[in-house]
């Protein structure tokens, strides 16, 4: 039986959720259409929002539906950097960190590039651990041209988890709002929108057992957002089109089921990373443990193996059943060094050795028993065909 | 056996792969990243460089069963292909990067790699075949395909990289029967062009590829006489034999059109003369290797044919190796060859060996 470890990249689909979702892709309705079947599909979007609202702490209305974690986070990248430089031309500086995502970093490139924004970003340590020291340092001298802060609530690669509380309350200080990409942390550690002072935040359902496709913003009331669609200005004028409503209720049975769950997965994942740490170690005695002091999801180790490219790795392990992966998923496949690696100072060759195993909802004992034993042929092999130069 | 089958998004390597497993081995697709900035799609006949080749490989690896990774080797490539193309062109020669590719990445950097993740051998879609001959040792030959045959480019094989090989187009008689072959397996790629070009100049033309690497300046263009005849605005990127684009505004005293002889990078000169001044009559280069076993004596000169281009003819020759060269003396003298160019050697159609050229003499005056 193939072993899946690669949940940070996508997670499989919970029975519960799949049933929920075939069953409301048979119903009939456009949740904007005022007859009865309009009516009903309507009523299966808000108790979706409702539900959302209430696994994660946020008002019902602060959920806005998108297809998923890319999009959530171009709208509030894009949408709130708008609305605050079209009222202020001088707010132009977007603050984030060079670990983040790629629907992140891209989207705030292409301001900078196309919109005259700037980009700062906070400095980190080579545990990947933010410098707030640095960002508070900045905003006193800065603080009047900041349009917005991005900061992911936990790394998907790496695994480690930022300080958003302490983000935002700084931030609060000059009214700058702050958006946080909280994928990879949601359903692996408390996750509580009213709590965190963020202004917007991201979530998907594919990373914790829902469909593809299936995601939100939770927008603060009070935050304004120029939209990036326009249409029929559906989900409160911001995200136009027509909503899914069997995407929405199928997210809303995800979080709610991963919400609840969340103390004793993590408890059952710290054992299984810890495991798998020790298993590494005793047979690669040179591994570095990305970021092992620093605060981490329970669910994530990330290993950098020196000499050994990652493809390798990779290749051996699937050859032998398990499937983990060498860092974000990317383009065409092709696996070149990861820009949060990197970010952690290490060099292009150890950039390149890397493999990332993350857990969900379905890793048995059995999956870490699987990798623990194929992994010190791979490891020999992976050693053995080195890095691509002479 | 377990094969990693090399597949660049093309008809060819598809179809390679596809009679490797059937021919009963355990096959695993690999497609080479040799750029970390691909284009999107494929633009004219270059392949093999863009995601639309890599995502074609992929497409062509589900059809046919095969698990498919995509390695990045975009580092080593640039390296030993890229870096060497300028380089050769900035020391005034001619390069076959292709080859360059088979000798460093394709042959060295992936083999090695597959032989060490377990592999036994690797499989292209090279029109080449490999036979034993009547002691067991493996000689490499021409494809039955003479218009596709693509020995040339492998000439730079050696006996170990033959024994690791696997050429199953090289029976094929011509690319229709292969493109039809792929249609029949419905591989989306049966019907794919042909890429010819270099893969890495993305619009084709190389000389205009070069001038952002390399510092053009201007300099002289000479008759064999040492005569100032026009003024070009850098040597590099100029070929052996070519002749427009030269812009001497006054014509020879003969009439006679004037050709490309040489190209001195030192004095930044540019030699042009007639057509017969182009005859060469003897290749000689320090770089050589045999493909597969080497004859028994090399120090007296024994009968062959050379080839000096990849879909040229082949010429008949005498070879020998005198004072760690491989010399060619050629029988009848040859038109436009180039240093950086490779000499392949063929007897029959096996090929014996090959040498990238330093030196060619002039069958019609002193060295040029």
């Amino acid at each position: 039986m193939p072993v899946y470890l690669d949940h940070a990249a996508t997670s499989p689909i919970r029975a519960s959720v799949l049933e929920l979702y075939i069953s409301t892709l048979s119903e009939i309705g456009n949740p904007a259409s005022v007859h009865s079947f309009g009516q009903h599909s309507r009523q299966i979007l808000e108790q979706a929002r409702e539900e959302i609202a209430k696994a994660i702490n946020c008002d019902r209305n602060e959920v806005i539906f998108t297809s998923g974690g890319t999009e959530s986070d171009n709208l509030a990248i894009k949408g709130i950097y708008w609305d605050v430089n079209s009222k202020d031309p001088s707010k132009n500086v977007i603050i984030s960190a060079a670990a983040e995502h790629h629907a992140v970093l891209d989207a705030i490139n292409w301001l900078v590039d196309s919109q005259n924004a700037e980009l700062y970003l906070i400095p980190s340590d080579d545990q990947g651990v933010l410098d707030i020291a640095a960002l508070e340092r900045y905003l006193e001298q800065n603080a009047s041209r900041v349009a917005l802060i991005s900061v992911m609530w936990a790394n998907n690669e790496i695994g480690v988890i930022h300080p958003i509380s302490e983000i935002t309350k700084i931030a609060k200080v000059y009214s700058i709002p702050v958006h946080s990409d909280a994928i990879a942390a949601l359903g692996h550690i408390p996750v509580d929108f009213a709590e965190s002072g963020l202004a917007a935040m991201t979530i998907t359902g594919h990373k914790l057992g829902g469909p593809v496709g299936s995601g939100a913003l939770i927008l603060r009331r009070d935050q304004k957002l120029t939209p990036v669609n326009h249409g029929g200005g559906q989900e409160r004028n911001l995200r136009s089109g027509t909503p899914d409503a069997s995407s929405a209720a199928a997210l809303a049975l995800t979080i709610t089921e991963a919400v609840s769950e969340q103390e004793d997965l993590a408890q059952k994942h710290q054992i299984m990373t810890q495991r798998l740490i020790a298993g590494v170690k005793q047979i690669a005695s040179d591994v570095i443990v990305s970021a092992e002091n620093a605060q981490r999801l329970p669910n994530n180790v990330h290993f950098r193996f020196p000499g050994c490219l990652g493809d390798s790795l990779l290749f051996l392990l699937d050859s032998d059943g398990v499937s983990i992966s060498t860092g974000s998923a990317c383009t065409a496949g092709v696996s070149g060094p990861s820009h949060v690696v990197l970010s952690l100072g290490a060099s292009n060759d150890e950039a390149m050795g890397t493999l990332r195993i993350t857990l969900g909802h379905s890793t048995k004992d059995q999956d870490i028993d699987a990798f623990l034993e194929a992994f010190p042929k791979a490891h020999q092999g992976a050693k053995k065909a080195g890095l691509t130069r002479r | 056996m377990k094969v990693l089958a090399a597949m660049s998004g093309g008809v060819d390597s598809a179809v390679a792969a596809a009679r490797a497993v059937e021919a009963g081995h355990e096959v695993v697709g690999v497609h080479l990243a040799l750029s970390r900035m691909p284009g999107t799609l494929r633009t004219g006949s270059r392949g093999c460089c863009t995601v639309e080749d890599s995502m074609d490989a992929q497409r062509a690896a589900n059809k046919i069963g095969i698990p498919f990774y995509v390695w990045d080797f975009s580092e080593r490539f640039k390296q030993e292909v890229v870096d060497d193309f300028i380089s050769e062109y900035q020391a005034g020669r001619t390069p076959n990067p292709c080859m360059r590719c088979n000798e460093r990445i394709k042959f060295a950097a992936l083999l090695e790699k597959a032989l060490a993740l377990g592999f036994d051998a690797l499989c292209t879609g090279h029109y080449a075949s490999i036979e034993t001959d009547s002691k067991g040792n493996l000689e490499l030959h021409r494809s039955l395909a003479m218009a596709k045959d693509q020995s040339y480019v492998l000439g730079v094989l050696n006996k170990q990289q033959l024994q690791h090989s696997l050429f199953p187009l090289g029976k094929a008689a011509n690319k229709e029967d292969i493109r039809a072959e792929a249609k029949a397996r419905e591989l989306s790629v049966a019907q794919k062009p042909d890429s010819y070009d270099i893969c890495f100049i993305p619009e084709g033309d190389t000389r205009d590829w070069l001038s952002d690497k390399i510092e053009r300046t201007e300099g002289a263009i000479v008759d064999l006489e040492g005569n100032h005849l026009a003024t070009h605005d850098g040597a590099i990127g100029f070929t052996v034999g070519q002749r427009k684009g030269l812009n001497i505004g006054k014509p020879s005293a003969d009439g006679k059109p004037r050709y490309v002889l040489s190209i001195r990078p030192k004095d930044n000169v540019v030699v042009v003369g007639p057509d017969e001044a182009l005859l060469i009559s003897e290749l000689s280069g320090s770089k050589y290797s045999w493909c597969g076993e080497a004859p028994s004596n090399t120090t007296d000169w024994f009968d062959a044919e050379v080839q000096v281009r990849a879909h040229g003819l082949s010429h008949p020759c005498r070879v020998k190796v005198a004072e760690n060269q491989m010399v060619i003396a050629l029988s009848e003298p040859i038109r436009g060859v180039s240093p950086g160019q490779t000499a392949v050697v063929y007897l029959g159609s096996r090929v014996l060996g090959q040498a990238t050229i330093d030196k060619t003499v002039s069958a019609v005056m002193e060295q040029v």
